[in-house]
């Protein structure tokens, strides 16, 4: 028996399986998961994924919440355990009072297990040896096997599990028979040899409503196409390819011209990140839409390029699918790392427009507004998504377009224009707001032509090595940068019922952890004010923001608080006024480390003090 | 140095081509490089090339590197839309820029530094997925803008003017290009004004990668005894394979060789390029026997010019991928975006 009492819990726990990478449990896994989703509960799934194809340890973490609470929570009630490798600290992260479920082919020392925990033996080799012959069909049923395990142990609608199946196999009639026989067979055995259910249980709720279940990565993509991308060059990197991967299936299925079967895209793998990004540059100059998908160290090696889209003024879309750096870092773990490399990236007075969306929804939506403000601005537009946003399915609004929509491609001036006699200067800020007109390529046989360059040129895009020209040009780059800040999405305020001197800032992925951390603060005695920055550079309300209150935390996932530098430094903010909170080991950032972290910081100043002593 | 307005005056009676335009239609602004550079031979080639053609120079784009070859597109075709990007990365934006819009005539200007040393990677993958450019280097086996440093086309063994050797074995970028798969490549000579303005004609016809190694003397800091891309070296070890002529599928032919000597190669649009063939055993269809050629002479000194290899019918980036006629540049939101409806049934599928 168990020295703590089983933890006892209904649509609220976190089940972690931890697998051999590459051996098939990847669908099992999500099909555990999305038959949580059909029971009508919410879930998270994340994906703790090693760099490797074959043989290291992997892990998926599905967190069940009716509450609807998204973020990693930290800590596992149910293990399914089935790599010998890491059984030692699976083990060991256990909850107290949680469970084990391992296969029991081979008898365990007594010692391998905890006394505080339950723990759930099923032959699964063994019977898997018994069924099958083959070697690959042992492995694979094995895996939706332990699927059915869990079925009977958590009292799960069988029924929405098998649904799944058929649909992941329609036109397979064959593989849809042998799997469910499979999960019958772990079902049937755990109803028989255990007590089912146990103390963690599922039940039918309605929590999901009409969200969908999607990665950001995808969701990118499809706002690239639907923002009207027409060319993608790229370089494979974790964890940035399945975007620019969904991009190509999406084109695929969405813009195949119907009558000549003919692409209207063209997607190209590039050399490497330089070439991406110049090809990219290459095509928004000659007026298409373009974009890029990579990591921190593509957009480091595009830095040179990043310069010359800034100064000679050429839209450009970059997803930066974040991974914790520096150099090759810990590539397949996530980190809210590359704000300032992005910022300002590339040598000399450079400053660049971020975008921070918070979920695959909102990853859809910027998607599509990057190549307005591309072409509106003239500039590169970076869409910071990270791993744990981009590469793991998320529960998230559905996905919306307004077919009045129409794409803003700026200020581009016409052969028409041109023969009505417009004066065109391609560096003349006609507008006041920084932004000039630009034409182009091939508009006009004998008007509206220029040279660009990245070196320094006059309203008129005539070289010139000149200081006064050249300050010009640099002074109305920062007017644009002034009008940008009205453009880019707002920052999103949400205010405690009750009045407090205190507020906190945060932005992207670290969304459903903050939220729910809020919860647990307020518990603790203490009301914040947030702040969702889901652009730079800032609006003028987070100037305010900061003003409005005694101090506010700033909670990020890296090391050197890089959200809080670029408010510092573009707001003219007293550091002092910014409490950092930082999680940066490459785990998604929970609301546990958020509360605590908070919430320890907060108890600290409701001490009261000692009474000054007056002489 | 600032910019160099050039007086527009003409003369009442210059030549006009088939749309009415002169050679003042197709000109740049003044050059700014040192008198005598061959690479203002090359600027004027291709003012002549696109003249002859009947090119609208808008219908142009020129793009550039860094260096001194890559600031030449400013002194032609002043009506063409130019881009002068990043050193070694012009095959990057010039191929972006033609998924844009394939309507357009692609000229890549380049140097040997520029090319064959940090831009090397770009050269291969351009070519290698045959971008419908035309690609030219225009090649002086000097650093001129920093001053003389050698650059990776250099021969061993030859010397800066300072007097220092070359010890590093020598990049031929002709011969790269053929192992690589361009479909057109020839070298020429910045000297022989004959030679170069036909084979840029004959590159901007054909439909795929045409790549064109043009040796250009650097008067400054390459011109010197000891130098192999000085004006007199080149001029005495230069091995032509052939003389081209070019003729539109528009024009009649009108040049007529000796029977024997001339191969008539017809282009995939119709045009004609006219052979006279210098070496009786050359074959310009031929990828391994012109690899074979150009090393058999490099191997006793000579540099080997003229159209070298040429694929009548190539196929190029757009045709692999498979993208529409009409230019993407031109598709709009009716095209591009699959609406709201189709968002919804995309939801369904993902619940």
């Amino acid at each position: 028996m168990p020295s703590s009492s089983p933890i006892s819990s209904v649509n609220d726990f976190v089940v972690r399986f931890a697998n051999v990478n590459g051996s098939g449990s990847a669908s099992a896994n999500e099909l555990f998961a999305r038959s949580v989703l059909r029971m009508g509960i919410p879930v998270a799934p994340r994906n703790i994924f090693p760099s490797n194809i074959q043989g290291l340890p992997t892990w998926y973490e599905v967190r069940i919440s009716e509450a609807g609470h998204l973020g990693a929570r930290g800590g596992t009630d149910l293990m399914v355990a089935m790599n010998p490798q890491t059984w030692e600290k699976d083990v060991a992260g256990i909850e107290p009072g949680g469970y084990l479920l391992y296969d029991s082919t081979k008898p365990m020392p007594k010692s391998k297990f905890r006394e505080d925990i339950s723990v759930i033996g099923v032959p699964l080799t063994a019977i898997c040896n018994r069924e099958y012959s083959d070697a690959r069909q042992r492995q694979l049923f094995k895996n939706i096997m332990y699927l059915g395990t869990l079925c009977a142990l958590l009292d799960m609608d069988v029924a929405a599990t098998e649904q799944l199946v058929r649909e992941q196999f329609k036109s397979k009639e064959k593989l849809i028979d042998a799997n469910l026989h499979a999960l019958h067979l772990g079902r049937d055995w755990a109803l028989q040899n255990l007590q089912c259910p146990i103390r963690l249980r599922l039940r039918p709720a309605k929590a999901v409503g009409d969200r969908i279940f999607i990665e950001g990565n995808s969701a990118a993509a499809l706002g690239a196409v639907y923002g009207g991308a027409t060319m993608c060059a790229w370089y494979p990197i974790t964890p940035s390819s399945s975007l620019a991967d969904a991009f190509t299936s999406h084109c695929r299925r969405l813009r195949a011209d119907s009558a000549s079967k003919k692409n209207k895209f063209a997607i190209v793998q590039a050399e490497d990140e330089l070439a991406s990004i110049g090809m990219v540059i290459g095509a928004a100059w000659n007026g298409a839409r373009a974009f890029t998908a990579t990591s921190g160290p593509g957009v480091s090696l595009m830095q040179e390029f990043l310069g010359l889209a800034y100064f000679a003024e050429i839209p450009a879309v970059i997803f930066d699918v974040q991974r914790a750096g520096p150099s090759t870092g810990m590539p397949t773990r996530t980190q809210q790392c590359d704000l300032i490399s992005c910022a300002y990236a590339s040598h000399g007075d450079t400053k660049h427009v971020l975008l921070f969306p918070e979920d695959p929804a909102e990853a859809f939506d910027f998607a599509a507004d990057a190549f307005d403000l591309a072409d509106r601005l003239q500039t590169p537009i970076f869409v910071m998504l990270d791993l744990d946003i981009g590469m793991n399915h998320r529960l998230c609004r559905p996905l919306t377009w307004d077919d009045k929509r129409k794409y803003d491609r700026g200020k581009v001036m016409t052969a028409a224009d041109l023969d009505a006699g417009k004066d065109f200067g391609r560096y003349l800020d006609v507008d006041g707001d920084g932004i000039p007109y630009r034409t182009y390529p091939g508009t006009h046989p004998t008007k509206g032509s220029f040279f660009t360059r990245g070196t320094s040129r006059d309203r008129y895009a005539r070289y010139t090595e000149e200081g006064a020209p050249y300050a010009d040009n640099m002074q109305r780059l920062l007017r644009k940068f002034e009008t940008a800040k009205d453009l880019v999405p707002r920052p999103l305020q949400a205010n405690a019922a009750k009045p407090t001197k205190y507020g906190v800032i945060y932005y992207g992925s670290t969304s459903p952890a903050m939220d729910e951390a809020i919860h647990m603060i307020e518990t603790r005695g203490h009301s914040l004010n947030r702040l969702r920055v889901r652009a730079f550079p800032f609006h003028s309300s987070v100037t305010s923001f900061v003003a409005d209150h005694d101090f506010v935390f700033v909670v990020e996932q890296n090391r050197d608080a890089q959200l809080r530098s670029l408010i510092v430094n573009e707001c003219s903010i007293d550091p002092v006024r910014l409490v950092p909170i930082l999680h940066y080991d490459g785990t998604p950032i929970t609301a546990r480390f958020i509360a605590r972290a908070i919430g320890d910081h907060l108890d600290a100043l409701k001490v009261t003090p000692l009474r000054k002593v007056v002489s | 140095m600032t910019y160099i307005t050039k007086p527009k005056f003409h003369h009442p009676g210059l030549p006009k081509n088939a749309l009415g335009y002169t050679h003042r239609d197709y000109e740049g602004s003044v050059s700014t490089l040192c008198a005598g550079c061959g690479h203002d031979s090359i600027s004027g080639a291709i003012i002549e090339a696109c003249f002859e053609l009947d090119i609208e120079p808008h219908r142009v784009a020129k793009l550039s590197g860094i260096g001194c070859s890559s600031k030449t597109p400013t002194y032609f075709l002043g009506n063409s839309h130019g881009f002068n990007s990043v050193h070694g990365r012009m095959p990057s934006v010039l191929t972006g820029a033609n998924l844009a819009n394939r309507d357009l005539i692609y000229l890549g200007v380049s140097g040997d530094g520029d090319s064959a040393s940090i831009g090397l990677g770009q050269f291969a993958h351009a070519l290698r997925r045959g971008v419908n450019m035309v690609y030219i280097v225009e090649n002086n086996g000097v650093y001129g803008l920093t001053k003389g440093q050698f650059s990776a086309t250099a021969d061993r063994g030859s010397k800066s003017k300072r007097g220092a050797t070359n010890t590093d074995n020598s990049i031929d970028l002709v011969a790269l290009a053929l192992q690589l798969g361009a479909t057109f490549v020839a070298r020429s000579f910045s000297g022989d004004k004959e030679q170069m303005v036909p084979v840029i004609k004959a590159a901007i016809e054909h439909e795929g990668a045409a790549f064109i190694d043009i040796i250009s003397p650097c008067v400054a800091f390459n011109n010197h005894m000891g130098s192999t891309k000085s004006f007199d070296y080149v001029r005495e070890h230069n091995e032509s394979v052939n003389r081209l002529d070019f003729i539109t599928g528009r024009a009649p032919i009108t040049v007529a060789y000796e029977p024997g000597s001339v191969e008539v190669v017809e282009q995939h649009d119709g045009s004609k390029l006219v052979l006279k063939k210098v070496a009786a055993d050359y074959d310009p269809h031929d990828r391994l026997g012109a690899m074979n050629f150009l090393q058999r002479h490099a191997a006793i000194g000579q540099i080997v010019t003229g159209l070298l290899y040429v694929d009548p019918d190539p196929e190029d980036l757009h045709r692999n991928l498979n993208t529409v006629e009409p230019p993407l540049n031109s598709l709009a939101e009716a095209e591009l975006c699959p609406g709201s409806a189709m968002l919804e049934k995309i939801n369904a599928s993902l619940r």
